[in-house]
């Protein structure tokens, strides 16, 4: 297992959280950051700080150097065609919403179709409702099965030649569930629609491979991934992306401004208005390089193992209810404890020095279709271990006895 | 950090048996108010008569903290004036930024320890500010 031997390289991990060794289930919300993306972004301010593209001193183009080398790694890291393809953002939520914006105002209209499922994060649906709302598209959602998965009889009963634009989350924050983004790509596309690509929950556990997915879009956040908040990335087709307009105007995103109108440069830089979060770049890329060091696919295998140690030992909790489905499911565990709400379970957790999240996890329309209204989510990462669940199960037998005692 | 200061013995009476719980047939102010970062929802109705809060029932989805809150509150403004019942939600708050004021109805005092747990005062204030919005419209209607 890597999770023990990663640990000592995230300084966080090692304190005392109330009177007890931290244990932190929710890398779901934002992993931790290794010393080497710490470093990073201490060498960068110490060393390398400068405005990027600009200026012509030694400094700034070290500074760029730095900035464009992230979104080379970042390229290669998703298999992009291009670095020109990857834009950075200050996450997956401004991703989506730049696709929605940009590209989903100007192809959408009365008449026309847009395609979610009902597992979408909040931002990866208001974005959409928005375009529905100003452009008389429709909001259409792929139903789910009982268990949470999504059957790609029902997307191709879904999708039809008025769908413009397909988004579906990579892996849901909430079930766990992978979802068929291949198939789903493929099935949009017969129908003329784009795919994006909600990859928030995907990247950080899994080897993604854009051009092998054949999405159009791809949005992602660098903080879930080892990388510090602030930075995320939309990778698109250098087609769609040259048909777009930007959302932002302002400085190092123009070719000529005049008096009365201006040109763009071409993606990414159009796109990229303003100082860009250079030291957030800079950070994801050392997080790149340090997740690239151990290897996806053994981060993959970890997550899952993990996930399905934590779905059996979670299982032998009496009352102990767990959301989605045992098979291709990564990285999390969603689940509530008798008629406990999560907010007492979170709280009698975190006096173990337990981290969990509690509540609705920007999925309210989830929650209602699940019937709850919220619900408590154990998530894992490379430096988890049998050990932190083993504490996270001795800590929700505690909250049953607590409960069970303080309400009797 | 000590539970048995969040969940005082009181605290969790009034979760197991919530007073004032239910609805009016008909007659009384309603508001919904919702915590939408964590989704705890309340609908709280208000008897009114004469800037006076006759009664209070609730209904709540939501956890210990704010249902038990709930249902001191409706237990604490039942028969007071408007700026009484404001008083007492402003002592309510105050106790939650940390200070020590006297409470008529003494059961509002085992809230104090929430200060402890910031993450959860936002669960027992809930109620207090629909009842606060709920007098607010009352005001507005006459």
């Amino acid at each position: 297992m890597i999770g023990s031997h990663i640990r000592s390289l995230f300084p966080i991990l090692d304190q005392q959280m109330n009177g007890h060794p931290l244990v932190y289930l929710d890398s779901a919300a934002t992993s931790q950051k290794p010393i080497q993306v710490i470093e990073a972004i201490k060498h960068y301010y110490e060393y390398d700080n400068s405005n990027v593209h600009r200026g012509v001193h030694s400094l700034g183009t070290r500074a760029t150097d730095a900035y464009e080398g992230a979104r080379e790694k970042l390229s290669r890291f998703i298999n992009s065609e291009s670095p020109k393809q990857i834009i950075f953002t200050r996450g997956t939520t401004t991703s989506i919403n730049l696709v929605a914006s940009s590209y989903g105002r100007s192809v959408c209209g009365p008449g026309d179709e847009i395609v979610i499922t009902p597992m979408e994060h909040h931002s990866n649906l208001i974005p959409w409702q928005q375009v529905a709302l100003a452009t008389g598209a429709t909001l259409k959602y792929i139903p789910l099965r009982p268990d949470g998965t999504i059957l790609l009889s029902d997307v191709e009963a879904t999708i039809s030649s008025n769908t413009k634009i397909v988004s579906v989350t990579h892996v849901s924050n909430v079930l766990g569930v992978i979802n068929p983004i291949k198939e789903i790509a493929a099935i949009a596309h017969k129908y003329g629609a784009k795919i994006v690509v909600d990859g928030a929950q995907s990247t950080p556990h899994m080897k993604v491979d854009v051009q092998d997915l054949d999405c159009d879009f791809y949005a992602l956040s660098g903080h879930k991934m080892c990388g510090p908040t602030g930075i995320g990335a939309l990778y698109g087709k250098k087609s769609l992306l040259d048909q777009m307009e930007p959302i932002e105007f302002g400085g190092e995103m123009i070719d000529y401004v005049h008096l009365q109108s201006s040109t763009w440069k071409e993606a990414p830089a159009k796109f990229e208005g303003g100082t860009p979060i250079i030291a957030g770049a800079i950070g994801l890329g050392a997080a790149i390089e340090f997740l690239e060091d151990i290897g996806l696919d053994e981060i993959e295998k970890h997550d899952r193992e993990l996930a399905t140690y934590a779905f059996n030992r979670l299982s032998e909790i009496e009352e102990l209810k767990i959301y989605g489905p045992i098979v291709n499911r990564t990285s999390l565990v969603t689940f509530n404890l008798g008629d406990i709400h999560p907010h007492d379970v979170s709280t009698v957790l975190d006096a173990e020095g337990v981290a969990i999240r509690a509540g609705h996890h920007c999925c309210q329309p989830l929650m209602r279709w699940l019937q709850v209204s919220a619900t408590a989510r154990a998530s894992f990462y490379l430096y988890n271990t049998e050990e932190d669940i083993d504490r996270l199960v001795g800590s929700l037998l505690k909250t049953k006895e607590y409960f069970g005692h303080a309400i009797r | 950090m000590q539970l048995d200061d969040l969940y005082r013995r009181v605290i969790m009476d009034h979760y197991k048996s919530p007073h004032n719980s239910g609805t009016f047939d008909d007659g009384a102010v309603t508001v919904e108010m919702n915590n939408p970062t964590c989704g705890d929802t309340i609908s709280l109705q208000l008897l009114v008569k004469e800037g006076i809060i006759e009664r209070a029932k609730f209904k709540g989805e939501g956890c210990s903290i704010s249902i038990a809150s709930a249902s001191m509150m409706t237990d604490a403004v039942k028969g007071k004036k408007f700026e009484e019942a404001l008083q007492i939600a402003q002592d309510f708050s105050a106790m939650m930024t940390g200070s020590d004021p006297e409470f008529e109805y003494e059961d509002i005092q085992a809230l104090s320890g929430v200060t402890k747990f910031p993450a959860r005062i936002k669960c027992a204030t809930l109620s207090w500010n629909a009842m606060k919005k709920g007098i607010e419209l009352s005001e507005n209607k006459q």
